[in-house]
């Protein structure tokens, strides 16, 4: 993709002193109120990197706790209250937007060739919200706790002495943060695609971030009416998921979970936009199946509307609707299965250059094939009648989540940090922490796939001894995985005070988003860019640019 | 925001009574932007159908559950003032959109006037609304001072549902039509008052001269949220006041 403006004129000096993003405006106001996107995003990933951190912090205190079969730390109280603050932080206030807020924001108007995303007012309060409802989430804390698990399950939820109100009110406010900033999205994609960029021309992460809209904007709205009904529940016993008012708490799971399956998407779909463009412009190749990958995403957006009953099979569903829903599981492998090919596809005879951000995204694709598949396997009526809440589902859902999700959005981070920032990272530390995460993520699960297999029930403050080998090794292995993750965040934060310059075009990418200065400008562009080539067409990359380090 | 030399695209004013538009600074042209905000309208609207929607499929579930508990919940309902109150808001839709039109042709006191004709249908509306809530109270169908009391697991009754004339005697939980009534009509009516809210902050800006034919997309967004606050109540009132 080129435009018939030479957005980067690298034949000439760079010009010291450039404004950019960052040093247009300085002071606490200038970025508090701030509507231009890099800077809401930035926010964004100031607070979601936090969050991640609190959420991790809960995590191991949850392995540690582990280590014996009596456990060591907390009573069990204590215990569900640690594991629903890991849950609900890392769902609700790190992963659902760590993508589309951080990375999302900073990078999808410039993959438009738009000045800024359709509604920046809108974003800055997206942002607010999700500040507000993480505040809310921690005062919950402060005013005793929540034990609920992340799920909130009636009647549980409704009956036990903690600060549920609270946090159901934060899930709220959560909810239409992510919900405005689907909204918002939609609207700048559909409204604000730079002249020449067809829909087809589109980079695969505008389009991962597309579908992950849809998502937010139709299905969150209905996780917000659930949980303000446990919210009035609790305040004036509606009855509507109370047994003993002849409410129905099934009912409660059917409403969450048709929410919480398209959620799982709204999750991982930007997790594989990611690696669609990385994978790309790594292996300096245009993407195998660019459009099967387009519409798979589609795909799965649609079909997430369909499966969450397979969420409820042990909780007492008609038997039709319990086929019907793992038939329908199944479906989700087809395009997901159809994106690993073609991202391996896409590397296989392509120039692949075993960068920082390479790395985790190979990462991802190992480990986010193990957590596909034993999805299928859990997917299967019989196998997960005995599978069912154990910690097999456990090791499944983060080989998805932290493996895959996370994994990719530390990809991303690696990818876009020298545009963002301007500046590059220590390569042979982030090799390190990569490999670190690896071993320590699969140290931590694997064990947790086996003793789930045998029977080890998640959520339990106590187990028979015969499950403490996996648990030691399961505890070891975060502590491996939280040792990489702190190197990680040292040399990112390190690289911003005494980091050496990146390269205008670090990576060699043709998409918009290396087409503009390093930093970006603060309206992006400066001169309106025309898109007049493919996406990936690699035989318009401008070598100098990768070698002119930023001003 | 101007920047770098970019010059904004303005809207002249149609009179001198009228104040000019200036279109955002990352749109190109006030089609962009007029399309921009008004598919994002359209957007969060769906999200309040669905948000309502979660409301409709528990009335429909506990329909099917309990029919003779709604069907005789539903005949506690005043279906005269029930139907007077449909009557308004559908009469305030109308007001409404003539008030947007008033907008589009630059008719600023035109616009006025049924912007606040709209506003007194809400007025209107929601005090029908509360004597029909005091009339609950009064026959302990919700007793709104013991709203917010513990439920008692000893007697197992729930403090705001008395019912001291026994009309619900004999249907299994007769409370649950009432909570969902309650709940359904106190969200709805949570979005006439901020829709009415909306239709006096149009009025502000257009006595400020700041829509007109040139530019009345403000107006034209709160007049779609006004007819989705009607639409949802023609739903509404045959469900819980006309229930078969």
């Amino acid at each position: 993709m080129t435009t018939n403006v030479p957005v980067i004129d690298s034949h000439a000096a760079p010009v010291a002193g450039r404004k950019n993003f960052l040093n247009c405006s300085s002071g606490f106001l200038s970025w508090a109120g701030t509507l231009d996107h890099k800077r809401i995003g930035i926010m964004y990933l100031v607070g979601v990197s936090l969050a991640f951190l609190a959420g991790g912090l809960f995590a191991l205190l949850v392995r540690l706790h582990l280590w014996k079969p009596d456990g060591m730390l907390f009573d069990n109280v204590q215990y569900n209250q640690i594991f629903t603050l890991h849950g609900a932080f890392m769902v609700f206030i790190f992963v659902i937007p760590a993508i589309p807020g951080s990375l999302g924001n900073m990078v999808l108007p410039l993959m438009l060739g738009a000045k800024d995303v359709a509604l920046p007012r809108l974003n800055l309060l997206s942002f607010y919200l999700w500040l507000a409802g993480a505040l809310m989430a921690t005062l919950a804390i402060v005013l005793g706790g929540f034990d609920t698990g992340w799920t909130f399950y009636a009647p549980y939820s409704l009956y036990t002495d903690q600060a549920v109100v609270t946090i159901g009110l934060a899930v709220f406010v959560l909810g239409f943060s992510s919900i405005f900033t689907g909204l918002n999205f939609i609207v700048t994609v559909h409204k604000l695609r730079a002249p020449g960029l067809t829909w087809f021309r589109m980079p695969l992460f505008v389009w991962a971030i597309y579908a992950t809209a849809i998502l937010q904007v139709l299905a969150t709205p209905v996780l917000g009416i659930t949980v303000l009904l446990v919210a009035f529940e609790r305040l004036y016993h509606i009855g509507i998921f109370d047994p003993r008012l002849g409410g129905d708490p099934v009912l409660f799971e059917h409403f969450f979970w048709f929410y919480s399956h398209p959620a799982v998407y709204i999750m991982v779909l930007p997790a594989f936009g990611i690696v669609s463009e990385l994978v790309s412009v790594h292996s300096r190749k245009p993407l195998f199946g660019y459009k099967l990958i387009a519409f798979s995403s589609l795909a799965i957006a649609i079909i997430s509307f369909l499966v969450w009953g397979h969420h409820m099979f042990t909780s007492g569903q008609s038997t039709y609707a319990l086929f019907a829903f793992s038939f329908l599981t199944f479906f989700v492998a087809i395009p997901t299965a159809i994106k690993e090919f073609s991202w391996v596809a896409t590397i296989w005879k392509g120039s692949i250059a075993l960068n920082a951000p390479m790395l985790y995204t190979l990462a991802f694709l190992i480990i986010f094939a193990i957590g596909g598949l034993t999805g299928v396997i859990l997917g299967a009526l019989n196998v997960d009648i005995h599978l069912h809440d154990t910690y097999f589902v456990v090791a499944h859902f983060h080989y998805v989540m932290m493996g895959s999700i996370a994994l990719a959005f530390f990809a991303g981070l690696h990818h876009w940090w020298p545009k963002m920032f301007g500046v590059m990272y220590n390569e042979t530390l982030a090799k390190i922490a990569c490999g670190i995460i690896f071993v320590g993520f699969n140290t931590t699960f694997i064990p947790q796939f086996i003793m789930g297999s045998r029977g080890m029930p998640r959520r339990y403050a106590t187990y028979v001894p015969d499950y403490m080998g996996f648990h030691q090794a399961s505890t070891i292995g975060a502590m491996v995985l939280g040792a990489g993750v702190a190197l990680m965040v040292f040399y990112l934060v390190a690289s911003l005070f005494q980091g050496k310059k990146a390269m205008q075009n670090q990576w060699g990418g043709v998409t918009l988003d290396w087409l503009t200065p390093t930093p970006p400008p603060l309206e992006n562009f400066d001169e309106a860019p025309v898109v007049t080539t493919e996406v990936y067409d690699y035989s318009t990359l401008d070598y100098k640019a990768m070698q002119t380090p930023v001003a | 925001m101007s920047h770098d030399g970019h010059h904004s695209v303005v809207i002249p004013a149609p009179g001198p009574e009228f104040v000019p538009h200036t279109v955002a600074h990352h749109f190109d042209t006030p089609v962009q932007e007029f399309q921009s905000m008004k598919l994002g309208f359209w957007l969060f609207l769906a999200t309040e159908i669905l948000l309502f929607g979660g409301l409709f499929a528990a009335y429909f579930y506990f329909h099917e559950s309990y029919p003779e508990t709604f069907r005789l919940g539903g005949h506690q309902l005043d279906w005269k003032l029930g139907a007077l109150n449909t009557s308004v808001l559908l009469l305030s839709s109308w007001t409404m959109a003539m008030g947007v039109r008033s907008s589009q042709t630059s008719q600023k006191q035109k616009t006025l006037f049924f912007c606040g004709l709209t506003v007194l249908g809400a007025v209107i509306f929601m005090v029908i609304k509360f004597f029909e809530y005091r009339a609950k109270n009064e026959h302990g169908l919700i007793v709104f001072s013991e709203l917010f009391h513990p439920y008692d697991l000893t007697t197992n009754s729930l403090p705001w549902f008395k019912d001291y004339d026994g009309v619900m005697a004999g249907v299994p939980h007769p409370h649950l039509f009432f909570a969902i009534y309650l709940t359904m009509t106190a969200i709805h009516g949570l979005h006439v008052v901020i829709g009415a809210g909306l239709i006096l902050w149009i009025m502000k800006g257009t006595a400020k001269g700041r829509f007109h034919a040139g530019y009345y997309l403000p107006v034209d967004l709160v007049g779609l949220y006004w007819h989705l606050v009607d639409l949802i109540w023609i739903f509404l009132f045959p469900l819980l006041y006309l229930v078969p």
